[in-house]
């Protein structure tokens, strides 16, 4: 069967330096692939690239089966199939939780008003929130902001679900609400690629874990090996840090 | 309720409301002494029996008045329609000069050189040039009212400089709203008018309110043409009394005028500060 996504070569510069080397990249239907590495290895460009929020510089991504990454490939049709969730959130300040969650079913999908409503609140008491309906992101917290982003990512109904470090801009009493509703998703079937700091997290709900260094992917494989016994030393010096950090629980 | 006050709180309580008496009447004794002495000052300059008899005649005024108030309300109808099309024009051009793509070359180049000539050139000489030139082409069916070309070139020059206030808010909304809005699927033209827009307009009422200010004061110019508005109605009045106090009356009005705008302005302006702070 053909993967949901699957990277070739994907190489992106910011001028003269390099972000992205040569990226290789498989994610099957049903899937949890998650990216680790230090802040500035690529895992973020990586993610705007596959959801062509960047033109990237060579290389193919191929969402099933379709190169989308083609100059004359049809970019918003491509957009609709996936949905991504930023590591600021992202809501729109000047539309009510509700309304973040159906802009894009009204809007693109063409979804009747009601009908996108009582879906969007379907959505957010999946995520927990259904007296928030009319609240305005300034007055949620930022667990509850994101756990919106997340609502409003669901309702396009993606094919593939990028999660670009959703629980770094968090306080950590907050990451456990986010990371649960992750890990039901992963749970119901969802394909993710994911890039994440949360090691723990990253150990019990992906597929394979790749390890990415100075925009390449250094290692990859089963959570237990790459983040238990990694074959590249600069994967055992990156968690090393990370665990002195104590951020692998 | 809060909970009764301790005897440091009240003495500390009563303490504060006397402190505040005493800058109250600390505030009020020195803007009497300022105005005692800008008016002592004015007063007492050689020529002011006659500044006072010209500039500032009651009997003249109360004279003039009608005349200025009738030439007010042609002011504040040319200012109503303008700053209508002023916003619309405005926003439009804001729009074309955001829109993307070779097709809209000629577009964007148009909206710019827009922008370069009707902020550039003086107020008085677009007055000029459409008021005078506009009907010298004996075209049929374009107007001829003097008000309404004064209108169309307060429109022409201050959408100039409305639609690079509205740019300047469309530029303000950071990058990852319009990254959020094409995720989601929406094209290029509904992230702009759905997401972006709206958060640009908000912040930029207070300056898109300064703007109004000026533009109500502009609206006297129309008068070069030979429209009767409060400053040309003014103007007849002074050729008839040879006494200069209807210009005062028509200039405290234009200032009456731009008082409540002003404060509407500062409130606006302090309700998105605090908003800010909130989120």
């Amino acid at each position: 069967m053909t993967p949901v996504l699957q990277v070739r070569g994907l190489i992106k510069h910011y001028g003269p330096s390099i972000v992205l080397d040569g990226i290789d990249l498989d994610v099957a239907e049903h899937q949890v692939i998650t990216l680790i590495g230090a802040s500035g290895s690529g895992k973020s460009t990586l993610l705007r690239c596959v959801d062509l929020l960047e033109d990237i510089d060579d290389g193919q991504i191929f969402l099933d089966g379709v190169d989308v990454s083609d100059p004359r490939a049809d970019v918003a049709a491509a957009q609709r199939r996936m949905a991504i969730v930023f590591q600021a959130f992202n809501l729109f300040p000047h539309m009510t939780a509700l309304q973040n969650i159906t802009l894009s079913p009204r809007v693109v999908h063409r979804l009747p008003a009601d009908e996108a409503a009582h879906r969007g609140r379907e959505l957010l008491a999946r995520v927990g929130l259904t007296d928030f309906a009319d609240a305005y992101p300034d007055r949620l917290s930022g667990g509850q902001q994101q756990r919106v982003a997340i609502a409003r990512a669901l309702a396009v109904r993606p094919r593939l679900l990028l999660l670009d470090e959703i629980t770094s801009a968090l306080d950590p009493e907050l990451v456990g609400e986010v990371l649960t509703i992750v890990t039901e998703l992963a749970g119901g079937g969802m394909t993710i690629l994911m890039a994440t700091h949360e090691m723990g997290f990253a150990k019990r709900v992906s597929d394979r874990v790749c390890f990415l260094d100075g925009g390449r992917l250094l290692e990859s494989g089963p959570p237990a090996q790459v983040l238990g016994d990694p074959l590249q030393e600069r994967t055992r010096r990156f968690l090393a840090r990370v665990i002195a950090a104590g951020r692998l629980s | 309720m809060p909970p009764p006050a301790s005897g440091l709180a009240t003495e500390r309580r009563r303490y504060r409301r006397a402190r505040a008496r005493r800058s109250t009447l600390v505030a009020l004794a020195s803007t009497l002494v300022f105005a005692a002495l800008v008016g002592w000052g004015l007063t007492s300059t050689p020529g002011w029996p006659r500044v006072q008899q010209t500039f500032f005649s009651p009997s003249a005024a109360w004279q003039a008045l009608p005349q200025v108030l009738a030439g007010l309300w042609l002011n504040l109808r040319v200012l109503v329609v303008a700053e209508i099309g002023i916003l619309v024009l405005g926003l439009v051009i804001a729009f074309l000069r955001t829109l993307r793509g070779p097709v809209f070359f000629p577009v964007r180049a148009l909206a710019t050189g827009y922008v370069d000539l009707f902020r550039g050139i003086p107020l008085l000489i677009a007055l000029y040039l459409i008021g005078f030139g506009v009907p010298a082409l004996r075209l049929q069916g374009v107007p001829t009212d003097v008000a309404v070309l004064g209108t169309v070139a307060l429109i022409l020059i201050y959408a100039a400089y409305v639609a690079e206030v509205f740019r300047a808010g469309i530029e303000s909304v950071h990058p990852s709203q319009l990254a959020a809005a094409r995720s989601l699927g929406l094209s290029h033209r509904q992230s702009l008018r759905l997401v972006v827009l709206p958060q640009a307009v908000r912040r930029v009422l207070p300056p898109l309110l300064n703007d109004f200010v000026a533009l109500q004061k502009d609206c006297g110019l129309i008068s070069v043409l030979g429209a009767v508005d409060a400053v040309r109605a003014a103007q007849i009045e002074v050729a008839r009394s040879f006494n200069f106090t209807p210009y005062v009356v028509a200039g405290l009005l234009f200032v009456l005028l731009a008082i409540p705008t002003g404060r509407v302005a500062d409130v606006l302006a302090a309700r998105i500060t605090r908003r800010q702070e909130a989120g």
